[in-house]
């Protein structure tokens, strides 16, 4: 069992240890998030955000905090042009390769620049990831312990995407760790980063991330995401987005692995011109849970999103789509516009869904789908008629179903990295029916 | 009937009238041709009482009175009518019902009983007959699912029920065909009378051969830069606007 | 006339010796002291005679009413509710009590119904003047009750239910809504004081709208009305709430319950237009509506239809449900919900598809201007034996002004791979370019708001029977005045 007070007393062994522990306005921040964690304990289903997503099955796990694992040697494909690797939260410089980086760009580990520029992070660390009550941010607030740091000056732009490889290893013990990540791009920048988070073994881990992104005037951000954890781990992230005047978000999450994950995207259109657009695809099965929740706030004028995500559930998986759209006093001339849709391959699988508008203004066009259903009998028949065998039918039309979504990538490379994976996915799938 | 002087008209700040002076007697079909972007939509949606386009100087006399200080829904129970360039769609409400609230909406401003349901459906059988407007469109939503030439006729039934005595034709022939073209220039020749008055704003001298205008103005950069007969219409349909000094692609 | 009951400030002001219509009854008899205990649920059961089993269950809602919090997941903000500064008991307020002519009644309201068409006879009957034509409803309602005596439609306030037909009441009261369901609801089982009983035999077509208009008897049932209506095999009803008019009413609380049940291949379809006083320009006053409707559609191939159009209140909190136990069973609920100043509306609906085929449609227009607020708010669940289950949803909202919200808020659990769901929604304001073309062809302002705004509903009217749906239609354009310009 993990109670809110294993948290605690892991706090209170760790603080003296933790990076930046010197540091009184980090210590003062630690201890707002601990507080914070320990009123609010593990969310339940009578909060409006966990109605659908319950975590007793994370509670019913004993982690252990998680210690730099240095011993797990993973092969890892050298051919990207900037990689930063963590294991079990930590940063693994012997599994990374910074690359050449455009002067101007800082890419670095969290604890390193605790150690060496704690002030440079003043400015951000904490200031997008807002205390809106949600226990695990604060959790994570008091126990970071690393993740990436990317800064991208002014008028910058990265060409090659940026990897950062995320391996969660389990060992005989099941361990928990805190990543925390800084984006900030500043006035005219452009990056694509990928993140990558992967099992290394079969047993149960605890990933719980807060991703931070600041996007000056005009900059440009790409951010896509995989999440294939192991099948036995929870993956609880969110990512905190702050749009200035004219920039642009993208992001892509593609969930495939862990039991439980949930993926929290909040974004705030800060700026008059500023766009965002979040897309998602998940496919599970089994006993997975998958939940896809998202907040878009657009609080100013002229701001544009759209969003779509889809899914395919088969067994016993579960999925939840929460999307909000929020368009505040006085934010006129806004566009939002968002659709989900699931696939159900199974009589026990779940989707609930959703999708709300919160509107406080006249000139606005919003709107919101969603469907839930199973593949359209008649052309599964069709495609047999023709003399393909049933379960590749099936496959083809999953993949028909998943493929329009995943052109919402505009980074040709990771759209057909991204594909990929979920072809591989399918196509194991079709091995074990055999 | 309508009486413009001086007129000067700005849009978002910018100056798009600069001085229009132009006089329309009872009876009498005027045309008013131009490039794009010479300010002719916006003499019509001024005419119109459209908001957004502010008058900083001039005057416009309709009948006598002063047009400017009068509400949009005012003009048209006065018999100003706008044939839009682009009309409307207003989803859920039917054409029928349209035109019935409109029609009763003018004429109660005009002092006259309103119709009720056997003699408005009797007079807008007649008109639509004329202007080969189906039972079917009446009774679709307004302007929705229309084709480009449906929603011309739809606008010229809408003319011949509410009886305006001056009539602007904003690019009435833009999308049509030269089938519908006449369809609509016959419809709009039946409601030439002595007492009322039309305004007719196209780019091409097309539609002037079917209505066939007193007096044809040539509006470009905001004023009037010649006036004359019929024959000018031709004139610029061989030379153009060039001479005017305009950008076709403006 | 319907609904109207004894305002909590019409017997403080007699209380006070302020009463301007004077009452003649003896208060101290005919009304219970203020605030809810176990003595005034028996005090109200005792006045009705009501059977043990009824008073116990009531007693049984109490119990678990006061254990219950408030429901707070509305979008909606009030200021707590005090259950102890009510009555929750007053006779029926006899035909002296009301205003002894058209003079005496608000001129406002006058103004209103003048609006709305409404003859001269009915707007006395409306306004509550005690004249004769009470008389002429009466003869109206002897008749049609003859009429519906002849097909077996037992048709009558819920109090003569419980005496003449208890068999009936103790079968269906609460298989719907049961007493625990919710705080308003719990509180409407303890101390509910009349409304209607339908009970349409197998096989009957109810031969004419049935609605509280014809239903003398049970006039003024209060701000704790409970109705039940039960479709049985292969019979039809259509019953028409409430009244177009807007019925002054100063009670804060207005806690219905209403329960529908349909068996094998029963239809009931169930309007409303709602109209209560919605609190004035500034926000003072007004009702609360807090409403809890459920339709159960029990048996094979039956359908339950809800149509709503609510443009009064200060609050709204309803979400008329089907339950679509019965396979082949069909929902549908259809609503409009206009709200103006500083109303708020919190209203949507549930579809729970248990049995298997079942269909749902649902399809809302929120309109909001003023400083309101308007939220849908509803639930599609499709159950894991709802095989071939179908959703579709609709859902727009239209705002006017740029000081009022509208939202969206839907639940979608699907738990069948082979039901269906689908749910779209919109939120647009009204275009600049259509008033502005339905200016130039003549129309006012408000003119061209009503109507735009009335085909942006029309789906929604024109499942309205014929005689709601005109009214209805000039109501949206009168709780919409002042919103523009």
């Amino acid at each position: 069992m993990t109670e809110v007070q294993t948290f605690v007393d892991q706090y209170g062994a760790a603080k003296a240890v933790l990076p930046g522990a010197g540091l009184p306005w980090l210590a003062s921040l630690r201890e707002q998030g601990i507080e914070r964690f320990a009123a609010l304990g593990f969310p339940t289903r009578n909060m409006e955000a966990w109605r659908y997503t319950n975590v007793r099955p994370l509670q019913k796990v004993a982690f252990a905090p998680a210690e730099p694992a240095e011993g797990v040697q993973i092969a890892v494909d050298h051919g990207a042009a900037h990689r930063l690797s963590f294991v079990n939260g930590r940063f693994r410089p012997d599994l990374s390769n910074v690359g050449d980086l455009p002067a101007g760009v800082v890419l670095t580990s969290l604890a390193t620049v605790l150690a060496e520029d704690p002030e440079s992070l003043k400015d951000h660390l904490g200031a997008a990831a807002e205390d809106d009550g949600e226990s695990f941010l604060a959790l994570n607030t008091a126990l970071m312990a690393d993740g990436y740091v990317l800064r991208i000056g002014r008028g910058v732009v990265v060409e090659d995407p940026i990897e950062m490889l995320f391996i969660g290893a389990a060992s005989d013990k099941s361990v928990a760790y805190h990543l925390r990540n800084l984006i900030v791009a500043e006035e005219g920048s452009a990056a694509v980063i990928v993140e990558d988070h992967i099992g290394h073994g079969e047993g149960a881990y605890f990933s719980n991330g807060a991703t931070e992104v600041f996007a000056g005037p005009g900059a440009r951000l790409k951010h896509y995401k995989l999440q294939d954890e192991a099948r036995a781990a929870f993956h609880l992230h969110g990512a905190f987005v702050r749009l200035d005047r004219d920039s642009a978000y993208e992001s892509f999450v593609l969930s495939l692995g862990a039991r439980l994950s949930r993926n929290e995207i909040r974004t705030v259109l800060n700026g008059t011109g500023s766009e965002c657009f979040l897309n998602g695809a998940y496919v599970v099965a089994d006993e997975q849970h998958v939940d896809n929740t998202t907040f878009i706030d657009h609080a100013t004028p002229h701001t544009d999103s759209r969003e779509v995500y889809k899914g395919v559930l088969d067994d016993k998986a579960r999925a939840v789509f929460q999307g909000t759209i929020m368009v505040r006093p006085d934010a006129q001339k806004i566009n939002g516009h968002q659709l989900n849709r699931a696939l159900l391959l199974s009589d026990k699988a779940e989707i609930d869904a959703k999708p709300a508008l919160e509107i406080y203004a006249d000139d606005v066009k919003c709107s919101h789908g969603a469907t839930a259903g199973e593949l359209d009998d008649d052309a599964l028949f069709y495609l047999r008629a023709r003399g393909i065998p049933e379960q590749q039918a099936r496959r083809m039309l999953i993949e028909a179903f998943l493929d329009d979504v995943i052109d919402e990538i505009t980074h040709p490379t990771v759209r057909d990295a991204f594909r990929d994976k979920v072809s591989a996915w399918l196509a194991a799938r079709h091995e074990e029916d055999r | 009937m309508l009486e413009i002087k001086d007129l000067h008209v700005t849009v978002d700040g910018a100056e798009i009238l600069k001085g229009i002076d132009l006089a329309i007697a009872p009876g009498e079909v005027h045309a008013i041709m131009g490039p794009n972007g010479s300010g002719k939509s916006t003499l019509s949606y001024v005419l119109a009482g459209r908001d957004g386009y502010e008058v900083t100087g001039g005057s416009i006399l309709y009948k006598g009175e002063d047009l400017l200080e009068m509400a949009p829904e005012e003009r048209a129970a006065a018999g100003v009518f706008l044939a839009f360039q682009y009309p409307i769609e207003i989803p859920g409400v039917a054409s029928m019902t349209f035109l019935k609230t409109a029609l009763n909406a003018v004429r109660k401003q005009r002092g006259e009983s309103e119709l009720d349901a056997m003699q408005f459906l009797k007079l807008v059988r007649e008109k639509a007959k004329l202007l080969n407007v189906t039972d079917d469109m009446l009774k679709r939503a307004v302007n929705v699912g229309f084709s480009g030439g449906e929603k011309k006729r739809n606008e010229v039934l809408q003319m011949a029920v509410l009886n305006p005595t001056l009539a602007v034709l904003d690019e009435t022939d833009s999308g049509l065909d030269i089938d519908a073209l006449k369809v609509v220039a016959d419809g709009v020749n039946a409601l030439r009378g002595p007492d009322r008055s039309m305004l007719v704003i196209t780019h091409y001298q097309r539609l002037l051969d079917y209505i066939v205008p007193d007096r044809v103005h040539v509006l470009a950069h905001g004023r009037i830069a010649r006036s004359g007969g019929k024959e000018l219409a031709h004139e610029l349909e061989a030379k153009g606007y060039a001479e005017f000094g305009a950008n076709e692609a403006a | 006339m319907a609904a109207v009951t004894e305002t909590v400030e019409q017997v403080q002001a007699v209380a006070d010796g302020k009463y301007k219509y004077g009452f003649v009854t003896d208060i101290e008899a005919d009304t219970a002291p203020k605030g809810l205990n176990e003595d005034i649920i028996r005090f109200i059961s005792a006045k009705k005679n009501e059977p043990e089993w009824l008073l116990d269950w009531r007693l049984k809602a109490y119990r678990h009413w006061l254990k219950m919090p408030e429901p707070e997941w509305a979008m909606v903000d009030f200021p707590p509710i005090d259950y102890q500064d009510a009555y929750y008991y007053s006779a029926p307020k006899s035909d002296t009590d009301g205003p002894k002519s058209l003079d005496e009644v608000d001129p406002e309201l006058l103004r209103t119904y003048e609006k709305l068409g409404i003859p001269l006879q009915e707007q006395e009957r409306l306004a509550g003047v005690a004249v004769d034509a009470v008389f002429d409803s009466v003869s109206v309602a002897t008749t049609y009750k003859k009429k519906l005596e002849e097909v077996g439609v037992i048709f009558c306030s819920m109090s003569e239910a419980v005496e003449n037909h208890p068999d009936l009441v103790r079968e269906y009261l609460g298989s719907v809504v049961p007493y625990s369901d919710n705080k308003h609801a719990t509180l409407n089982s303890a101390a509910f004081t009349d409304g209607s009983f339908v009970y349409v035999p197998k096989g009957v077509r109810c031969p004419m709208e049935l609605s509280t208009y014809f239903r003398i008897n049970a006039a003024n049932t209060g701000q704790f009305e409970r109705t039940l209506i039960i479709a049985d095999e292969g019979s039809y009803v259509s019953y028409l709430e409430g009244c177009t008019a807007p019925m002054r009413d100063e009670n804060q609380l207005h806690a219905a319950v209403v329960e529908l049940v349909a068996l094998d291949d029963a239809e009931i379809k169930y309007s409303t237009v709602q109209n209560w006083y919605p609190g004035d320009e500034n926000g003072v006053g007004g009702i609360y509506n807090f409403v809890t409707k459920r339709g159960a559609c029990r048996g094979r191939n039956s359908k339950i239809s809800w149509t709503q159009v609510e443009t009064g209140s200060a609050i709204t909190w309803k979400y008329p449900s089907c339950i679509l136990q019965g396979d082949n069973s069909v929902g549908e609920f259809y609503s409009v919900a206009i709200t103006n100043n500083y109303q708020q509306a919190d209203t949507g609906t549930k579809m729970i598809h248990i049995g298997k085929n079942t269909s749902s449609t649902i399809i809302a227009k929120g309109i909001a201007a003023g400083k309101s607020n308007s939220t849908y708010r509803g639930l599609v669940k499709i159950q894991p034996g709802a095989k071939g289950a179908r959703n579709y949803t609709q859902c727009d909202s239209l705002l006017i002004g740029d000081k009022c919200g509208a939202h969206t808020v839907p639940y979608i659990e699907s738990r069948n791979r082979s039901g269906r769901v689908e749910h779209e929604a919109t939120t647009a304001k009204i275009g600049e370019d259509q008033m502005f073309y339905c200016q130039q062809r003549g129309l006012s302002e408000e003119e061209a708001v009503a109507l735009i705004v009335n085909g942006f509903c029309k789906e929604v009217l024109q499942e309205l029977p014929m005689e709601f749906a005109v009214e209805a239609q000039k109501l949206v354009g009168i709780s919409l005045e002042g919103s523009v310009g």
